[in-house]
């Protein structure tokens, strides 16, 4: 259709905008997390030999297992603009009904959950995307929602269910192959799915569209309503799974875990180069940013002197600096 | 005929702007009759006193979380604010009491201008900007105070948590004057106006010559002063410094009583003396399920469904 | 003359309170480049919302291939084949170039994933057509304004389009894009494809287009080949200016000016400059004068006056008030100088909706009436009586949200904002656009009023009559750049267009 050629059109139309700088800028906006993982990871080999031996290393890829696959969905929702609140509630009620219903077996054991999950993103996509309400204030919401629905099945929180002595599952997840754990391959096979789907499927480029320009990919005919309830879905999914397998990998149910896991997985997000106010980002630097602040705790622990709390202070000035330096970056970019 | 069709009256809209702007008021005076009437013990002194206690903090909070969000912004840092400033009491109650009330308030203008730079100078959207904060305020707090918590001794401060003055307890009395302060600020002051008008419109108010960064810094610094004195009043009637515990999830329950109360996250409108009603909205319908036996689950629960129907109610029509 | 593939006929669309399309009829044959012009408001952009299924007619019919249709979505449109270009490319840009290309449509790997590397490949051919070599992995930022425009024209064309509208492609393009731009068109036209082309630039359109239709106040006021319009006819069409009843004195609620005298200039602009929007732009105002901004839709009026009060930055140039120059300049800066602006969009740069007459009244003045923080309400409402009474706002009392009243007495409690703060210079954009009769006249009679009291005002405005008998000078642009310059007796709605015609067709720069 379109044979079309411009005959004689010699000039040309200018084409490059783009200095060098503004490269370096769009790159480091990117990669800067990967690097930054890059170096601290060396960094803490040198000083401390215990850091790169094998163990210690799965035990920061055991650790990092759920708020990645948690991190993942949040991914998705912040690339289109929004941002989820609930995750941490949500993926608190996926291990404790993962653990209720492994009473049933293993399949009720993942599927009631996924199912509850899933309604529960379903529900506050379609809230979002009906209403026009704010995201912020409908997660919010969710966050509280998620958190009474779990204390409804816990008896208040004071039940804790357990999975069943010997359950196939619970071994499942507590296995491990060439001495990483299995839910730490799930984690990696789901990330490669979800960069696959963000880079190389329809509803991937139909979600940085809607991010990046609503109005335009409106006007483009791509389905906005439709997307937006799709990706809310998603992470209510991804969180719910997140916490199925954290359910298995601990054996129980318990009620007091993810509290703030939805901020843990904001900054992560934000930090591996994704922009809040949507339209960019990479599951890539989503992993790196979850590491970074894994080996950061990691780090804090060889050191032994401090307490745990210098973790959320590195944390938070980690992701100062980051979206300080995005920003700026991105004025360098032109983008703003 | 034209008359009549112009007379006011009960038609949607009018019923949609009279329950945006009085229906949290409405649900107070309902929720303190219910409770009069249907709840045993409720309505007694001991009971009321509880209550306007424990709401107290909550109210100084939102005050500025109300300042903040007629901006057209939110902070979110304002718990770990708290935390951060009762950790500092410990630490110079040796040199009175108010050497450490005034340095917990430093902590809080200190935070305050950090947010306020990053939104205002930086230009961050304000989740993220205070996003920050809530994550390294706790643990800086944490390590301020060795990870512990630290009983306090100091009569003079235990004092401010538990004494009464004309029968109503300091704290109260605080929030009252507090809300009555910030009402007078929203409404009387150039501040509070051109407050009003960069949340409103800010290119318009940008272009009217509006000093728009000095007022959003400023906005976010009032916002960290208040949220440092209830970190300070916390510790006062905890009778000790618990930075782990203190303002925990107080975001959550500021920007609840702020949008409960009417004020829309759309900036623009400050609503004080509706946020006050707002947080003791959300006070009475926990205290009411609990008195009567409904569970924590179903609280939060309700809570949420009051928050989603707050913000649909407030949201702004659109007028073509 | 062949079958139309695309016809409004008699299409209806009302907004409350406006009239935006009356009995709107338009036809596009098939390779037919039609102009559609008109000034703002006039409902070019309501009529191709409705073309593409943006909005939805309130009356008449929209037919497709001869057959009547409904498009209920902008995709309803674009599949059935009619693609729009926005004067704003209306692409991601944080998206690759291939990327928005083939966005919704993208090509597909046997088992269902995106085929990245077809897509890359097909995207440089298709752009290579156009004569644009770029990366097309890039983000489609990092190219061109003109590649942009390309980029959008190529998925237009590839989604196999048989009308194309194109809504002022030109206005961020370099003469050069616009000549690779130009010759695209025609190729498409050659094709077969009706296009639609919006502009103001009247040149261009007689370059491209073989038939015009001109809107005014939601009405067609002509229609026919382009080529037996003169170029003031067409401007006197868009302008709503009869040509032989283009008079001296007119009916607004000017009166005669006395002639400002001899004195030192209030404003002084030197050679306001910014990219694609401003080039040397150099005028003066002195007390007690109105100098009239003219020129067509575009040509930088309204960015010359933000230029002028700092809002918008410029490149170089500069302002100086009364003898002293604005260095840094701002909002806040030239008001304190003694500049006041009317904007041009009053609800979004004006008005603060939610506060009362009284708030948006006082807003700027807030610093100059307060003590110690605390503002004084007796000021206050000693100012908004007096301005209320002289402006006469109407409004039931000063509490009332100034969005509840009528954009007359919107415009007035704008003025009315400024005047309290007593500006040196006044800078009116358009302030009787959109207001009703009595009010504007009230307005300009205002307007005369300042200007005897000694102030300098400058006067943007559309209505032609408004300036020549608003205006002592008038400085007329074009392309954000001065073409001319009338005084006295020469100001006349004739003498502006012909100034406007005149210099319609010069090569750019």
């Amino acid at each position: 259709m379109s044979e079309l050629t411009v005959p004689g059109a010699a000039p040309g139309v200018p084409v490059k905008r783009e200095l060098n700088s503004e490269r370096f800028a769009g790159l480091a906006q990117r990669h800067g997390a990967l690097a930054v993982l890059a170096v601290v990871v060396i960094a803490a080999s040198l000083i401390w030999p215990t850091f790169s031996n094998g163990d210690n290393l799965a035990g920061i890829a055991v650790h990092s297992f759920y708020p990645v696959i948690i991190a993942l969905g949040m991914t998705f929702v912040i690339v289109s603009g929004g941002i989820d609140l609930s995750v941490g509630s949500v993926f608190a009620l996926g291990g404790v009904l993962a653990a209720y219903a492994s009473q049933w077996g293993p399949v009720a054991a993942i599927g009631l959950p996924l199912a509850v999950c899933a309604v529960f993103g379903l529900v506050q996509g379609t809230i979002i995307a009906k209403t026009g309400m704010a995201p912020f204030i409908v997660t919010l919401a969710g966050l509280l929602g998620a958190r009474g629905l779990l204390l409804a099945v816990t008896t208040e929180g004071s039940k804790t269910y357990l999975f069943p002595a010997g359950d196939g599952f619970v071994r499942l997840a507590q296995g491990k192959l060439f001495g990483i754990s299995y839910p730490v391959y799930a984690a990696v096979l789901l990330a490669v799915l979800a960069a696959v789907l963000l880079q190389r499927t329809k509803y991937g480029q139909a979600l940085f569209a809607v991010g990046g320009n609503e109005d335009a990919a409106a006007l483009m005919g791509l389905p906005v309503a439709r997307i937006k309830i799709l990706t809310y879905t998603l992470c209510g999914l991804l969180a719910g799974l997140a916490g199925v397998l954290n359910a298995a990998w601990t054996g129980s149910g318990v009620t007091i875990i993810g509290v703030g896991d939805e901020l843990n997985a904001i900054a992560a997000v934000v930090i591996g180069g994704t922009l809040l106010v949507g339209g960019a980002g990479g599951i890539s630097g989503t992993v790196c940013g979850v590491l970074l602040l894994g080996v950061i705790q990691n780090v804090i622990n060889q050191i032994g002197s401090l307490t745990s709390s210098v973790q959320s202070v590195v944390s938070g000035a980690f992701l100062v600096v980051v979206v300080v330096a995005q920003t700026y970056l991105s004025k360098a970019r032109r983008l703003r | 005929m034209s008359e009549l069709a112009a007379r006011p009256g009960w038609d949607r809209r009018q019923l949609a702007r009279y329950v945006q702007n009085y229906g949290v008021y409405a649900a107070v005076v309902v929720l303190l009759a219910y409770n009069a009437l249907f709840t045993r013990n409720f309505v007694d002194m001991g009971n009321m006193r509880t209550q306007l206690v424990q709401v107290a903090p909550v109210i100084i909070v939102a005050l500025g979380m109300a300042l903040v969000i007629g901006t057209e912004g939110v902070d979110l840092s304002v718990g770990s604010v708290m935390a951060l400033a009762a950790a500092v009491i410990p630490l110079y109650l040796g040199f009175g009491l108010w050497p450490a009330i005034i340095m917990s308030l430093l902590i809080g203008l200190a935070a305050g201008l950090v947010n306020g730079t990053l939104v205002a100078v930086v230009g961050l959207q304000p989740i993220v900007a205070t996003l920050a904060l809530l994550v390294a305020g706790r643990g800086i707090a944490l390590v301020i105070a060795g990870g512990q918590l630290k009983q306090v001794h100091n009569a003079d401060l235990i004092a401010l948590g538990t004494n009464d003055v004309a029968g109503l307890p300091v704290v109260v009395w605080i929030a009252a004057v507090l809300a009555l302060l910030t009402g007078l600020l929203v409404r009387r002051t150039t501040y509070g106006r051109q407050l009003v008008a960069i949340g409103g419109n800010r290119a318009a108010a940008g272009l009217a010559g509006l000093p728009v960064r000095r007022v959003l810094i400023v906005t976010y610094v009032l916002c960290g002063v208040l949220a440092g004195l209830a970190g300070v009043l916390a510790t006062a009637r905890l009778r000790a410094s618990d930075p782990s515990a203190i303002g925990n999830l107080m975001e959550l329950s500021a920007i609840t009583a702020v949008v409960v109360g009417g004020t829309p996250l759309s900036g623009g409108k400050v609503r004080v003396l509706g946020t006050v009603a707002g947080a003791l909205v959300m006070q009475l319908v926990r205290a009411t399920l609990i008195k009567h036996d409904l569970p924590d689950s179903t609280a939060q629960m309700v809570q949420a469904v009051i928050i989603l129907v707050a913000v649909y109610v407030a949201r702004e029509r659109r007028t073509r | 003359m062949t079958e139309p593939v695309i016809a409004a006929r008699d299409v209806v669309k009302r907004f409350p309170g406006v009239l935006a399309l009356d009995r709107v009829s338009l036809s596009l044959a098939p390779g037919e480049v039609h102009a559609l012009v008109g000034e703002n408001g006039a409902g070019k952009s309501t009529l191709i919302k409705i073309l593409t299924g943006v909005y939805q007619a309130d009356a008449g019919e929209i037919a497709y291939a001869g057959q009547p249709v409904t498009f209920a979505r902008p995709l309803d449109a674009q599949t059935a084949g009619i693609s729009t270009i926005y004067q704003e490319v209306n692409l991601i840009p944080l998206m690759s170039v291939a990327r928005n290309l083939f966005l919704g449509r993208e090509p597909r790997t046997r088992i269902g994933l995106i085929d990245t590397g077809r897509m890359n490949r097909e995207a440089a051919e298709a752009l290579a057509r156009f004569n644009i070599d770029a990366d097309v992995t890039r983000p489609l930022r990092t190219i061109g304004l003109g590649a942009q425009q390309m980029v959008a024209l190529s998925r237009a064309v590839a989604t196999d389009a048989k009308v194309l509208i194109m809504d002022e492609p030109t206005s961020s393009l370099e003469p050069r894009e616009v000549e690779t731009l130009f010759r695209v068109v025609r190729e498409l036209s050659a094709r077969g494809i009706a296009i639609l082309y919006v502009s103001h630039r009247l040149d261009e359109l007689y370059q491209l287009c073989s038939n015009v239709t001109v809107l005014r106040d939601g009405r067609v006021v002509h229609t026919g080949r382009i080529a037996d319009l003169d170029r003031l006819t067409l401007i006197s069409h868009m302008l709503g200016r009869d040509l032989a009843q283009v008079r001296r004195e007119g009916v607004t609620g000017f009166t005669g000016h006395g002639d400002a005298a001899a004195t030192e200039p209030v404003l002084v602009a030197d050679g306001l400059t910014k990219r694609h929007v401003l080039h040397g732009i150099s005028f003066d105002v002195k007390p007690g004068e109105v100098v009239g901004l003219g020129g067509l839709l575009g040509a930088g009026r309204s960015e010359t006056a933000k230029a002028v009060v700092g809002a918008l930055p410029v490149d170089s140039g500069a302002v100086t008030i009364a003898g002293k120059r604005l260095r840094r300049n701002s909002p806040k800066k030239a008001i304190r100088a003694g500049v006041a602006m009317l904007p041009e969009d009053r609800k979004a740069e004006g008005i603060i909706p939610g506060l009362s007459v009284r708030e948006n009244i006082v807003l700027a003045a807030l610093p100059r009436l307060t003590t110690a923080g605390v503002v004084s309400r007796a000021r206050q409402d000693r100012i908004v009586e007096t301005f209320m009474k002289r402006l006469r706002i109407k409004a039931s009392s000063p509490e009332q949200r100034v969005s509840e009243l009528s954009g007359g007495n919107q415009q007035k409690v704008l003025l009315a904002r400024w005047l309290c703060l007593h500006p040196k210079l006044l800078l009116l954009d358009e302030p009787t656009r959109g207001i009703d009769v009595g009010a504007k006249a009230e307005v300009q009679a205002l307007v005369d009023e300042l200007a005897g009291e000694g102030l300098a005002v400058v006067l943007i405005s559309s209505d032609l009559e408004e300036l020549v008998e608003g205006a002592d000078r008038v400085v007329v642009l074009r392309a954000g750049a001065v073409v001319g310059e009338l005084a006295g007796d020469d100001v006349s709605e004739h003498a502006i267009m012909a100034t406007l015609a005149a210099h319609e067709g010069e090569p750019d720069e």
